[in-house]
């Protein structure tokens, strides 16, 4: 662990691995939940990192934080999102090509890995997810695209993500939910929240987006 | 007491509805947004008797102007400019009285960059995770102004205090912004701090309220590859491939993987807030108060940089 300070009420947390992160974000919210962590506006976690954002007393905090003795993320945790996923994506064939697999398959692996939400980023909502084996990582697309739909379940690197509204985007896009990912009226406003298990269950209905079933 | 009580008659450039923000949803992608010059937003509601937290509009270079559908008590601070009511001139910083009909304006900046209108009652659109600021990099908060818009005004809240005029720190002709360096200074030479102090920068035109954009001297990488995404914090000092320092402003990513070199703090922001495109602008490095807080070593220091680089890892682009 490395802390690095960040201006002048902000610190960097730094950890060997995405996994220690995820670790390090659940600690600190066990603790602020139990009031022993002092004041802090934000906690972002990130691919490696947690950023501790508003600290009353940066010095002291970064001082403490070596010190932590931080168990790993239970292996099964409750609460997982299941998020219902017509394996429909434009990009299907060209991630099968990548994985090596037949285009079938890649609904059978996807859907059987577990996830966890990793952190957020790029867009309210958006979620990095985690749990695919790093065999299965690809690269973003070489031109990314201009407009790609709300729900599209997308790929790129190690991670899988859901566009919660239409934006550009260069993810490899494997497939489409109807499952709401922000809704600003609910609490939380986002669906996956950064250390939420993630399951994807594939559908077969091939409506379109937005089209009556 | 809310209900249609202002109708854009011009909505320049841009005019937004901002207020202190909303910090606190970053872990959910949620920029904190809000006015970018806090000083002049808050003073504005001071001005017209409602709390910090009213919403007022925040105008870019060209003003904008509005009609009260009822008696209302005005204000705009900020970027100093041709202020009227109804035709008629008006003192800036200052608490104006105007009847129903009554139209508010402000002119084009004279100076600096954005103006804020606060009225009595607050700018009362609906708000989102608990703000009523525009956040141009996410869309969350209201649309931009347009001509005809109709907004609402909250209910006063009580008398404007007995405070005519507010002094206001000019825009500045040369910007000043202190930073202190970190986290990701090593990602430069060593000669990245000496550039900063001493190269001849400027506003560029380029800038919005996600960052002030810069034109001078490139920061030269120490080393390649792009970081794995990490939180960023208001203030910081991102540089992309170009080595053109980016000062992030209000609407900034929440995450981005290009590596800070420094972070300015939140109490000079409000003048890069006025600093207009083409003024001169100078960093100024701070040292560190105290040697870097608690590195443990074998602690996994070196950021692995080589396969990941080909992943996306900057939060804004997905």
């Amino acid at each position: 662990m490395r802390v690095l300070r960040v201006g002048e009420d902000a610190l960097l947390v730094e950890l060997p691995t995405g996994d220690d992160a995820q670790a390090l974000h659940a600690e600190l919210l066990r603790r602020r939940a139990a009031g022993t962590l002092p004041p802090v506006t934000e906690i972002v976690p990130a691919a490696r990192t947690v950023l501790l954002d508003g600290v009353t007393d940066p010095g002291g905090l970064a001082r403490s934080l070596t010190g932590w003795d931080i168990p790993p993320p239970p292996a099964h945790a409750a609460g997982t999102v299941e998020i219902p996923v017509r394996y429909d994506g434009p990009d299907l064939a060209d991630v099968a090509a990548l994985w090596g697999v037949a285009p079938e398959d890649v609904p059978r692996v996807h859907a059987a890995t577990r996830f966890r939400v990793a952190f957020c980023g790029f867009a309210p909502g958006f979620g990095y997810l985690t749990g695919l084996d790093e065999r299965y990582a690809v690269p973003r697309r070489d031109t990314p695209r201009t407009r790609v739909p709300a729900g599209s379940v997308a790929l790129a690197g190690p991670y899988t993500g859901v566009y919660p509204r239409a934006s550009p985007g260069g993810w490899q896009l494997i497939g489409t939910t109807d499952a709401v990912l922000w809704d600003p009226a609910r609490e939380p406003a986002a669906l996956l929240t950064p250390g939420t298990p993630v399951r994807f269950t594939a559908v077969d209905a091939p409506a379109e987006r937005g089209r009556p079933a | 007491m809310t209900g249609p009580a202002l109708t854009v008659v011009r909505a320049g450039a841009l005019t937004t509805a901002q207020d202190p923000g909303r910090a606190g949803s970053a872990h959910l992608g949620v920029p904190r947004s809000g006015a970018l010059d806090l000083p002049a937003h808050l003073l504005a509601n001071r001005l017209v008797g409602n709390a910090p937290g009213a919403a007022t509009l925040e105008t870019t270079l060209d003003g904008c102007a509005v009609r009260a559908h009822r008696a209302v008590t005005a204000a705009v601070t900020g970027a100093p400019s041709a202020v009227t009511s109804d035709g008629r001139p008006a003192p800036g910083g200052a608490a104006v009285r105007g009847p129903a009909g009554a139209v508010f304006a402000a002119g084009p900046a004279v100076r600096g960059v954005r103006a804020y209108l606060a009225f009595a009652g607050g700018v009362a659109v609906e708000p989102v995770l608990g703000s009523r600021a525009t956040d141009l990099l996410s869309g969350l908060g209201p649309e931009p102004l347009a001509d005809g818009t109709v907004l609402p005004l909250g209910k006063p809240a009580a008398p404007p205090p007995p405070l005519d005029v507010a002094p206001q720190p000019a825009p500045p002709r040369e910007l000043v912004l202190r930073l202190r360096l970190g986290p990701r200074d090593d990602w430069f030479t060593d000669a990245a701090p000496r550039t900063l102090a001493t190269g001849r920068y400027r506003v560029s035109s380029a800038g919005n309220r996600v960052g002030l954009r810069t034109e001078g001297p490139a920061l030269v990488r120490s080393r390649e590859g792009e970081l794995p995404s990490e939180g960023m914090v208001l203030g910081a000092v991102q540089v992309p491939p170009d080595g053109r320092p980016v000062v992030f402003l209000a609407d900034h990513p929440t995450t981005g993987g290009y590596p800070v070199v420094g972070v300015v703090p939140a109490a000079d922001l409000a003048a890069a807030a006025q600093a207009a495109p083409g003024t001169p602008l100078r960093f100024v490095p701070l040292r560190r108060v105290a040697p870097r807080a608690g590195q443990v070593p074998g602690g996994g220091s070196s950021v692995p940089s080589g396969p990941r680089s080909r992943l996306s890892s900057s939060g804004v682009r997905s």
